[in-house]
């Protein structure tokens, strides 16, 4: 255990307490509705827009975020913004205005549903799979990190952690389905920001507001060889790879992380895009990635901006904070978060802060669990094991039970892809890796699928196979700098070096995407089209007749809160240029 | 589906805050519990403003509630 110092006292306990017993309370609640496969894994379609986007935000809010994010803010300053600014809103927008129409409009009641409908079997074959085996290790690991950090932290049993979350994370959603995800991510997303909101106010304070913080901040950044606003500034440095932290030019952030990873997480990822499948009606549908884009905006200043704290307190003597050290004496920047909670917060309010944290682990491990539990049910097990029969009260009854022995064999290979996790770190790493190189194919085949009527089921599964082959064979030549085990890459040989682990990242990206773009498009040429236009009628944009302006008052129409979004993303943006 | 979120929303964080608020009144003036947060005595605040939120949820929960059920 490194000693944090931590020691918990009754009032936080209790705020513990009464937290868990309304997130099972809202399981036990909707447990009378859970009646058919279609409202314990869609939630009858019924979510009202403010509801799925808040989780679907939520989702998104994971501990690994919140711990990672708060990280990279002492390790990378305000450029950590790009995650968001740039890395996730303009996708949002895209996914709400020009993509949710086509999911949403389908009928498809997944991602993989959706390539089966636009292309073929073996297209949603090949990604139901690699979704349900990602979903699911995903979650272990996440599980996993919670665990760790529990025992580390505050000196809980590693088993009892994991099990324990495991159970309350089962309870909720074996008893409500997708509906007690959504709604108990709702009740998470304002636990994390209303836990967290304390410290930076109090880091401010103590730091003196913005300008007292980059005034403190100049002489450290410039110790580290960079100009002194380095860490309080977004674009100013973008222009050479090597004047900023992150080690990326500009156009490597605009193509990598505005364009392919983050079109290739947001508008592809079924996890995310689950959310606004469940909304009510096609606007509240369009209306989810937009609402969650208005919180999404201002994340940063809840996360990066007290980790950008974290490195003036670090290098203040007088202060007395610092990170714990891992064995080769580096600071573990994921712990920033947990060493602010505890610099800052008194009983009280610190039980509030330890709950959101725990609420950011359980809103990621239990939106992997329902989606998991949607995507095999319907596009595993109604797709290859047993169809559907003539009878459909009967197949809904079946299906509903199917869906929640899947959310019971989701939960248990979690805690075993946890404790896979807690003996072979690496080869965790190395999956996380290779499923991150998933996205940017995907994306690209939904992308040319939807808005270009003559590809071809052929191409989009060749080009899913040879974007994700050039990811892999690209990892496999390139390394970042100090790399010190092949799961970073070069595993091939060592063709070319990246200044940083997030440039190897990126371009893995933008090759993938590329050559995916490319295969689809030069195959769906060379191969027969064997869709007819009725059938893609509602699949594709070109087919599929205009919807009229939607029957809601004006500030509620999707074009109304886009043109918000982006709005106040500029306005962020050009603030802290 | 079923369940209005506002209400549970705003039920347990009137529940908390009420607890914190009470937790900061009767630790006012413990300056060793509070020289962390800068002598702010925080649980109070914070108490305080999610005792806000809470009610102003239960209270649009309530007028939703209301709409439905003429």
């Amino acid at each position: 255990m490194i000693d944090t110092g931590f020691t918990l006292s009754w009032i936080d306990y209790t705020i513990m307490i009464v937290y868990f017993a309304f997130v099972l309370g809202i399981g036990w609640a909707l447990k009378r509705y859970m009646k058919d496969a279609n409202a314990f894994l869609e939630a009858g379609r019924s979510m009202p827009a403010w509801v799925a986007g808040l989780a679907f935000i939520s989702t998104n809010l994971g501990a690994l975020e919140v711990m990672g994010m708060t990280g990279s803010g002492a390790k990378y300053g305000m450029l950590t913004t790009h995650f968001y600014w740039i890395g996730a809103i303009p996708a949002m927008v895209f996914l709400a205005l020009f993509m949710m129409p086509f999911y949403y409009g389908s009928k498809a009641r997944s991602v993989p549903e959706y390539l089966k409908l636009r292309y073929d079997e073996k297209t949603r074959g090949l990604n139901a799979i690699l979704f349900a085996v990602m979903t699911i290790l995903a979650s272990g690991i996440s599980m996993y990190a919670l665990a760790i950090l529990m025992e580390k932290v505050l000196g809980w049993n590693f088993h009892l952690s994991l099990v324990l979350s495991a159970a309350i994370v089962l309870a909720y959603t074996y008893l409500g389905g997708l509906s007690s995800a959504i709604y108990n991510e709702v009740l998470q997303f304002f636990i994390i920001v209303i836990g967290l909101f304390p410290i930076v106010l109090l880091c401010m304070k103590d730091l003196g507001g913005w300008s007292g913080l980059q005034e403190q901040l100049a002489p450290i950044v410039s110790a580290k060889g960079y100009a002194p606003d380095t860490w309080t500034t977004t674009w100013k440095y973008t222009g050479s790879a090597t004047a900023n932290p992150l080690g990326v030019e500009w156009y490597g952030i605009f193509a990598g992380l505005g364009f392919v990873l983050s079109f290739g997480y947001w508008c592809t990822n079924f996890l995310i895009v689950q959310r606004a499948m469940s909304a009510e009606s096609t606007t509240a549908a369009r209306n989810t990635p937009l609402i969650g884009a208005l919180p999404k905006m201002f994340i940063p200043f809840l996360i990066i901006v007290p980790g950008i704290a974290a490195l003036v307190l670090m290098n203040t003597p007088g202060k007395g904070f610092a990170l714990p050290l891992n064995e080769a004496g580096q600071p573990i920047w994921d712990y920033t978060i947990i060493m602010l909670l505890k610099q800052y917060l008194p009983a009280g309010v610190l039980g509030l802060g330890i709950t959101a944290l725990l609420a950011s682990f359980m809103s990621g491990m239990a939106g992997n669990v329902s989606a998991f539990n949607t995507v095999w049910t319907y596009d595993i097990y109604q797709s290859y094991i047993r169809p559907v029969t003539g009878d459909k009260a009967a197949d809904s009854q079946h299906y509903l039970k199917v869906g929640r022995m899947a959310t019971i064999f989701g939960v248990i290979v979690s805690i075993a892809a946890a404790y896979l996790a807690s003996l072979f770190g690496n080869i965790m790493d190395f999956l996380q890796t290779i499923f991150s190189m998933i996205n940017a194919p995907l994306f690209a085949v939904i992308f040319l699928g939807m808005f270009w009527k003559r590809t071809t089921g052929h191409a989009a599964f060749t080009g899913l196979l040879a974007g994700f082959l050039i990811a892999l064979i690209h990892h496999g030549v390139t390394f970042p700098v100090g790399a010190d085990t092949l799961v970073k890459g070069g595993w091939i040989c060592k063709l070319h070096e990246y200044p940083v682990e997030m440039a190897q990242n990126f371009w893995t990206a933008i090759f993938a995407f590329t050559t995916s773009a490319v295969v689809t498009v030069v195959l769906s040429l060379l191969t027969r089209q064997k869709k007819s236009d009725e059938d893609l009628k509602g699949l594709v944009y070109s087919l599929t007749p205009r919807m009229g302006v939607e029957q809601v008052p004006w500030y509620q129409r999707s074009t109304t809160l886009a043109i918000l979004v982006l709005t106040i993303g500029t306005i962020l943006t050009i603030l802290f240029w | 589906m079923g369940i209005d979120i506002k209400f549970p929303i705003g039920l347990m964080f009137s529940i908390l805050g009420l607890l914190l608020s009470l937790f900061g009144i009767f630790t006012n003036g413990n300056s060793e519990l509070y020289t962390r947060s800068l002598g702010i005595n925080i649980n109070l605040w914070s108490g305080l403003g999610m005792l806000t939120f809470g009610l102003i949820m239960l209270f649009l929960a309530w007028k939703s509630k209301k709409a439905k059920t003429p």
